[in-house]
């Protein structure tokens, strides 16, 4: 397949198709380094704890003080690994729907819909975490989703990475600038509010990751039978048309699993950016473009990414702890810029 | 008739590492109408862009009446030499007259006031692109043969003597080619204009200009009047195509046939 | 290489310029005439509508003066301004009231001024300072100053100036490949303006309680318990950054119709580009380090200053008024018509949101050109 003249360039500069063997050996390299990292992040910690103790917390002890560490520890790293799924996964499904190297949840200001929901339900709705909370913030995610990408495919050229991407930034800013105007004047949430916002997987219980879990499966089904269309999508609207594949159907669809994975993340984690749009590229750069195999890729990626961020927050700052999404806003925002250089200005 | 020269000496250009020009010499008649053809990516439009110091060369000069134009001041550069760019952008809400009226900058200083010679130039630019009546239309509005009317019309008021123009006659329907093509020929004819242009169609490129230069990837293939240029081997040499050349019946100029698989026979 | 002879073309049929070589062709007189005329009156025009900004700007700051929680008679007012002492008024005056405008004013114009240049310099309107980055180079210093180091006063303010140019120069480096372009200048700083975003997370997350106050005070934009010890620094700032943006507003306006279409015109571009942003820059900085970053203003300046004078000509001077106008109409919004008190930023932010939606609707529209 070469590429096409038809102005849609097939993928972001990645090989269409990698070899057989060494897919197979870059996804056991994935699937090591996961069980490395899950090993990591269960022992590795603020308080550092004996091998003895972790032995018997996973037998459900919790008589030592390490034990109990420990087992705080596990509820976190399922979640961190959900997460980071859901997150690549999603990420993967937004560029290739958008045909846009850029897109990310957090670009697309996914993440600021989502707050903006729960604040107003906080609010005015006195909604308290439950199965509403994550609804309201899908709603919202989806909601900002859909706007965002109705604005930034107005006018000549489309869904251009700089339309998309200004578009996004600033739904962001004006939707921080109403959660701000909102929570000024009710003191009574603020600091339940700041709380969410800061979000991340520290003080995750495994019932709130049950309350997410029905959402996250969903949206992981939904992606992936929506690879197969976005190999299509991927030749441009008309040619998928051509192809026989219902665009505007393969479109929603997929839309509606990355909206769900992202709305239901944010929901409970907070906001966690780049994720999304980091892992997606360098899943490419090791597998090709092919959905198929890019989507179940994304999603040990973003865990593994996820899970590592998680570790390296603990570690860096002890005594205290450095939020996944710092980490993780490190790692990709020079992604962001990376391939924001990497492009020439007319294809932005 | 207007006599200064353009001279290029062994220039190199591209675009970061990537080098287009490998080391063309070239000299510009004054007071004719070039026109530089070749293929896609084969440097055409790179040339125009160095000669008109958008574009530094790594090596080699571009001189203008023997001084090399990348030492020269733009503003006073932008005095003899005038470039229409490919795709300039419209600003939004800005009226015809007042977008040609742009063409004066480079004969304006900070604080210098518009003056009754800014004006004429102007009537005149409207006058010969026939843009009068669109002066008060926004360029937003236009259409793509009246916008690039315009955009000629800022060129001219700009009062250069050298006009260099990159692709004038891209995504306009032929009819508009034709116009935009004549209006340059009637400035070269009333005013002397040195003209030079990148051109895509061979045969429109052959009818209008006096002289055509032929680059082949970066360097330059062959130049002169087109009844001896265009030939049979300077378009296998150019595009890699087989062509059947036959005298235009309107112009005398050679025009160009191309043969495909289907209609190799008689 | 030979010169080609030149075989005459058959069937031109032009008329108008009539083999005339002068530009001052005798034909083009009445054109010309025209053309001057209705030049000027688009001159006067605006010049009017800026002189109108003018006087409304001065109107509006007589009246926050006047008005509040109590009023205080213009002639009271004016006395206080010569520097009379009147028992009552004086305090009020001249030391909550007065500085208050004067800050408001400066930073509003600063926004202006900076935002609008920003905004044609990339030839966008969604592409001002306080979305790409540009202020979040304060802000991030301005908390993490205050967070971590307790600073206050005239060091975070010196600290934001710093850290807010560097982070310019830094987005401009990124975007530098053989060539700066505006677009990637854009997408740069949208990614720096990401990373600082959690930088102040971070630091929020680890305020203690009266810091965070502090912090959320500062991010909010606010003219509050404004002194002439903050409002100096501003005061030097835009006299010499806005004389420098003056200057070049003929190249910015060039620039608009592209960077090739400009520089053909004589317009030295790199250079150009360059001197804009540290201007602007500066002026968004020293802005910002005095009253934090007031939402939106440095973007709803330069679309509302254009749609007032309109798109022929320069709208830096407008933007500057128009941005001073809502400095101080947001503040007074904010501290007397509504049921509780709020920063002046939440109030335009509030404001700014949808026009800011309707902006990239319409903008996006037109090909995102400005």
């Amino acid at each position: 397949m070469n590429s096409t003249t038809t102005g849609s360039k097939p993928e972001f500069g990645a090989p269409i198709r990698r070899p057989e063997r060494l897919r197979t050996a870059w996804l056991g390299a994935v699937l090591v380094a996961l069980v490395a990292l899950c090993f990591a992040s269960v022992t590795i910690g603020v308080r550092q704890v004996g091998w003895g103790d972790v032995q018997a917390a996973f037998g459900g002890a919790t008589a030592t003080i390490g034990q109990a560490a420990i087992a705080k520890r596990i509820p976190r790293t399922v979640m961190a690994l959900v997460a980071g799924a859901a997150l690549g996964v999603a990420g993967a499904v937004m560029q290739g729907v958008t045909r846009n190297p850029l897109a990310d949840p957090g670009i697309l200001g996914v993440n600021s819909g989502a707050a903006l929901a729960v604040v107003l339900g906080m609010a005015w709705f006195n909604i308290a975490l439950s199965y509403t909370y994550v609804w309201t913030a899908i709603v919202g995610a989806a909601l900002t989703a859909l706007f965002v990408y109705a604005i930034g495919s107005l006018g000549p050229g489309g869904a251009t990475p700089m339309k998309l991407a200004l578009a996004g930034t600033a739904t962001s800013v004006a939707l921080a600038s109403f959660i701000n105007a909102v929570v000024l004047g009710r003191n009574d949430i603020a600091g339940g509010v700041r709380a969410w916002m800061i979000g991340g997987v520290g003080g995750i219980t495994f019932d709130r990751i049950l309350l997410v879990l029905p959402f996250i499966v969903l949206g992981l089904g939904i992606c992936l039978l929506a690879a197969r269309p976005l190999n299509s999508l991927a030749l441009g609207e008309e040619l998928a048309t051509g192809l026989g594949e219902n665009v505007a159907m393969a479109r929603a669809l997929s839309s509606l699993g990355a909206v769900t994975l992202c709305g239901a993340v944010t929901a409970v984690c907070g906001p966690i950016g780049f994720v999304g749009l980091a892992v997606p590229h360098a899943c490419r750069l090791l597998v090709g473009v092919d959905h198929r195999w890019l989507i179940p890729f994304s999603a040990l990626a973003g865990a593994c990414l996820v899970i590592g961020a998680d570790v390296v927050g603990r570690v860096v700052a002890r005594p205290s702890e450095l939020d996944v999404g710092i980490i993780t806003a490190f790692v990709g925002a020079p992604v962001f810029i990376w391939i924001a250089r990497r492009r020439k200005v007319k294809e932005l | 008739m207007t006599n200064h020269t353009l001279l290029v000496e062994d220039l190199v250009a591209g675009y970061g590492d990537r080098q287009v020009l490998e080391g063309i010499d070239l000299e510009l008649l004054p007071g004719k109408v070039t026109a530089i053809v070749g293929a896609n990516a084969s440097g055409k439009s790179t040339l125009l862009r160095a000669m008109s110091r958008l574009l530094t060369p790594s090596k080699g000069r571009v001189l203008l009446d023997g001084k090399a134009v990348h030492q020269t001041p733009t503003k006073q550069l932008a005095r003899t030499l005038g470039l229409l760019p490919q795709s300039p952008l419209a600003p939004e809400g800005i009226t015809v007259a007042d977008l040609i009226g742009r063409g004066r900058h480079p004969h304006h200083g900070v604080f210098s006031r518009w003056s009754k010679q800014d004006d004429e130039a102007v009537a005149a630019a409207m006058e010969a692109t026939r843009t009068v009546d669109l002066a008060d239309r926004p360029v937003d509005e236009l259409s793509g043969g009246q916008r690039q009317r315009v955009w000629i019309a800022m060129a001219l008021a700009q009062g250069t003597d050298i006009l260099l123009l990159d692709e004038p006659t891209t995504f306009l329907d032929i009819s508009h080619q034709v116009e935009v093509l004549d209006l340059l020929t009637d400035l070269n004819r009333a005013r002397g204009t040195t003209i030079v242009m990148v051109l895509h169609d061979l045969n429109l490129a052959a009818r209008y200009a006096d002289r055509l230069v032929a680059i082949s990837s970066g360097r330059l293939c062959v130049s002169g009047a087109p009844s001896e240029v265009l030939n049979e081997v300077t378009v296998k040499t150019l595009f890699g195509m087989e062509c059947r050349i036959i005298a235009d019946p309107l112009s005398g100029r050679p025009h160009m046939l191309p043969i495909g698989r289907h209609h190799r026979g008689e | 290489m030979t010169a080609g002879s030149s075989p005459s073309t058959a069937g031109s049929s032009f008329t108008a310029a009539d083999g005339s070589a002068s530009p001052t062709a005798t034909l083009a007189r009445p054109l010309a005439e025209d053309l001057s005329a209705s030049r000027r009156r688009r001159v006067s025009r605006r010049a009017a509508l800026i002189a109108l900004l003018v006087v409304l700007l001065c109107l509006v700051f007589a009246l926050t003066l006047m008005l509040g929680q109590s009023f205080v008679p213009p002639g009271d007012v004016w006395r206080v301004l010569l520097g009379d002492d009147v028992p009552g008024v004086s305090f009020t005056v001249g030391r909550l009231r007065l500085p208050r405008a004067v800050l408001s004013v400066l930073a509003g114009c600063s926004f202006g001024f900076g935002g609008a240049a920003y905004q044609t310099l990339l030839r966008n309107p969604l592409a001002s300072p306080d979305i790409i980055g540009i202020s979040y180079g304060a802000s991030a210093a301005a908390v993490v100053g205050i967070v971590f180091f307790s600073l206050g006063g005239a060091a975070v303010s010196t600290v934001a100036i710093g850290v807010s140019l560097g982070v310019a120069l830094l987005i401009y480096l990124l975007s530098y490949r053989g060539g700066a372009s505006g677009t990637r200048l854009i997408l740069v700083g949208i990614g720096v303006a990401a990373l600082l975003e959690s930088v102040i997370a971070y630091s929020l997350s680890e305020a203690g309680e009266w810091n965070m106050q502090e912090a959320m005070r500062w991010l909010a934009g606010s003219v509050n318990g404004a002194s002439w010890g903050r409002i100096m620094p501003v005061l030097y700032a835009l006299p010499v950054f806005g004389a420098v943006l003056l200057s070049r507003s003929r190249d910015l306006e060039a620039l608009r119709m592209g960077d090739d279409a400009a520089a053909a015109l004589g317009v030295r571009v790199a250079p150009t580009r360059v001197t804009v942003l540290i201007a602007a820059t500066g002026l968004v900085a020293f802005a910002t380090a005095a009253a934090g970053p007031i939402s939106f203003v440095a973007f709803l300046a330069g679309p509302l200053a254009a749609r007032i004078v309109g798109r022929n000509g320069s709208l830096l001077l407008p933007a500057a008024l128009v941005g001073a106008l809502l400095v101080l109409v947001a503040d007074y919004c904010g501290q007397f018509l509504l049921p509780s008190r709020y920063p002046v930023g939440v109030i335009t932010g509030a404001l700014g949101a949808p026009y800011l939606i309707y902006l990239i609707v319409r903008s996006n529209r037109g090909g995102g050109t400005w």
